[in-house]
């Protein structure tokens, strides 16, 4: 049983919740850029909450379900519909072998994900399904999804698990286009001047062209250092705002390398990442300070809502 | 790796909410660098024993150790620890106790290195820039053990260092836009390996046919931070007799 990919869309990959314990060799983590939607969609279709999904970009594909299965998109309004029906994200339906799944024209946010029941059969390469196009390897050889592939799932009769999830996860990052985004002081925060560390938070930066599943290049005021400063590589989580010697930021993404050396100065919080990610090129961003403390509490209650969610149905 | 002493000082940081860094040094020696490669195996070991509940990443840089975790899987002691103080607390404690077992060894491994003609496209010219002839620069870049300092830039890539202080272009001003696989950087002190075709920016003196890495074999990676390796010049005849040896 299986989906067969009629047109691939703009970039559309498996992903599953990354590729964590390989970072020491150098390999990235990889996973979906909002975690949040594709927690949401794979909720919705009980599965757990790390099952491997289809992270869709802008333009969605054209899917033939050659299965029955239970069915979900979160994240962006990429125009879904099944067989020529609208099919809003934020709920499960049931879909006949043979159904069609398409998407029309965008109406909010940047990626949506598709679950399935059961998950995608791909084969895991050093412990995960997600796509490295970079290297080569995971979800289907390493690469986006080509008219003509066909990704095996599970048939599947049963219903949509009873979920009473916050409307806010629905939308995902979407429900918040002009929201302002949290971030942490980063190690090297007090090396930017004072201007700088201003900028960063009373300015508005745009997202550059040249954004993509590895970085987000901002453009705005030049965030300048009090004096060069030469850093020694070391380990950046997802998220990074890290700033080369032309002052312009670059915020680290799903698809970043393991280690980096240019100036932190600071992080989105892990909560608002999906804000983020949910941003096209050419739309502003706002920065506000939080601490460490009050990032760390918002992920833990939201990681322990979804867990909640997950426990009524596992 | 010699076995340096136990690490007793590093300075703790959060990079963002879901990694810790410790580092052991702010300039880069070989000596802050084993410390660093030590204490991330000792951690590695901790981890793997299950001691370092919601840990998912213990990434070696080169003077610091970058621990990636979950934070909703930290176990707190209560109050209001932080899952940030949390693990802190349990990476000191981890870090302070005596290692139940040897952690695992550092490896010494040969890398084989051809020096000639167009595996070496950039040998003449930077052997020049250093003062040196090719076959100085050769003699200067073989036959050392040395360390690896970090696995980093791409699956496998490892910086190897400290070199020769001859040895110490800055890197190329043009980064190329393809690296042949295999092939020896030289810059600052330390030489990296292209695992596979890239775009790169260190000056090219020679090429291995040894693969640096490959996700169907177990472990993936050749080398790993800490591990010592000697660089050793063959002719292009070795080198296409053992390249065809390690590819199926």
């Amino acid at each position: 049983m299986s989906i067969e990919v009629i047109k691939p869309g703009l970039l559309t990959t498996v992903q599953d919740a990354g590729r964590a314990g390989y970072q020491h060799l150098g390999v990235p983590v990889n996973g979906p850029m909002d975690t949040l939607a594709f927690q949401v969609a794979n909720l919705l279709v009980g599965n757990p909450l790390t099952c491997s999904a289809l992270e869709v970009t802008l333009q969605g594909p054209t899917l033939r379900c050659q299965a029955h299965c239970l069915m979900a998109i979160a994240g962006a309004d990429l125009g879904a519909q099944l067989n020529g029906v609208p099919l809003a994200p934020g709920q499960a339906v049931k879909v006949a072998a043979g159904s069609l799944l398409s998407f029309g024209r965008r109406v909010t946010g940047a990626r949506a994900y598709i679950a399935v029941q059961g998950g995608f059969m791909v084969a895991p390469v050093l412990g995960s399904a997600s796509t490295y196009r970079g290297g080569q390897l995971g979800g289907v050889d390493g690469r986006a999804l080509r008219a003509g592939d066909r990704l095996a799932i599970h048939s599947c009769f049963r219903n949509a698990p009873r979920l009473t999830l916050p409307p806010a996860w629905l939308s995902g990052g979407v429900a918040e286009p002009d929201g302002v985004i949290r971030v942490i002081p980063g190690r090297e925060w007090s090396c930017f001047t004072a201007q700088a560390q201003q900028a960063l938070l009373d300015s508005t930066y745009c997202i550059g062209n040249d954004s993509e599943r590895m970085g987000y290049r901002l453009r705005g005021q030049p965030l300048l250092l009090n004096a060069p400063l030469q850093l020694l590589s070391e380990a950046v989580p997802f998220g990074t705002i890290q700033v080369p010697a032309d002052g312009q930021p670059i915020v680290l993404m799903a698809d970043r390398q393991t280690t980096g050396g240019y100036p932190k100065i600071a992080h989105v919080a892990s909560v608002d990442l999906p804000l983020l990610a949910q941003r096209l090129p050419g739309e502003p961003v706002r920065f506000a300070l939080i601490s460490l403390a009050d990032a760390q509490r918002l992920a833990v209650d939201r990681a322990r809502a979804l867990q909640r969610a997950q426990a009524t149905y596992a | 790796m010699i076995e340096p002493d136990l690490p007793t000082q590093w300075a703790c940081f959060a990079s963002g909410d879901s990694c810790l860094v410790l580092e052991f040094a702010t300039v880069l020696s070989v000596a802050a660098n084993r410390r660093a490669a030590w204490a991330a195996r000792l951690l590695e070991q901790a981890w793997q024993a299950g001691r370092l509940r919601g840990v998912t990443d213990i990434v070696p840089g080169m003077v610091t150790v970058g621990v990636h975790y979950q934070q909703q899987a930290i176990a707190l002691a209560g109050g209001d620890e932080t899952p940030f103080q949390a693990l802190e607390r349990q990476i000191e404690e981890q870090l302070r106790k005596p290692p139940d077992d040897a952690p695992v060894p550092a490896q010494r491994i040969d890398i084989p290195v051809c020096y000639d003609g167009d595996f070496a496209p950039d040998l003449q010219q930077v052997a020049h820039a250093c003062g040196l002839s090719s076959a100085e620069l050769v003699a200067r870049h073989t036959g050392h053990w040395l360390s690896v300092l970090m696995i980093g830039f791409a699956p496998g890539n490892p910086y190897i260092g400290l070199l020769d202080e001859r040895l110490s272009p800055p890197r190329r001003d043009t980064p190329r836009t393809q690296v042949p696989r295999g092939s020896i950087g030289l810059a600052n002190r330390q030489s990296v390996i292209y695992p596979v075709a890239s775009p790169g920016g260190w000056h090219l003196i020679g090429r291995t046919p040894l693969t640096l890495f490959d996700a169907e074999r177990q472990p993936p990676c050749l080398l790993r931070s800490g591990d010592e390796v000697r660089f050793v010049a063959i002719d292009a005849v070795t080198f296409e007799r053992l390249a065809a040896q390690a590819s199926p």
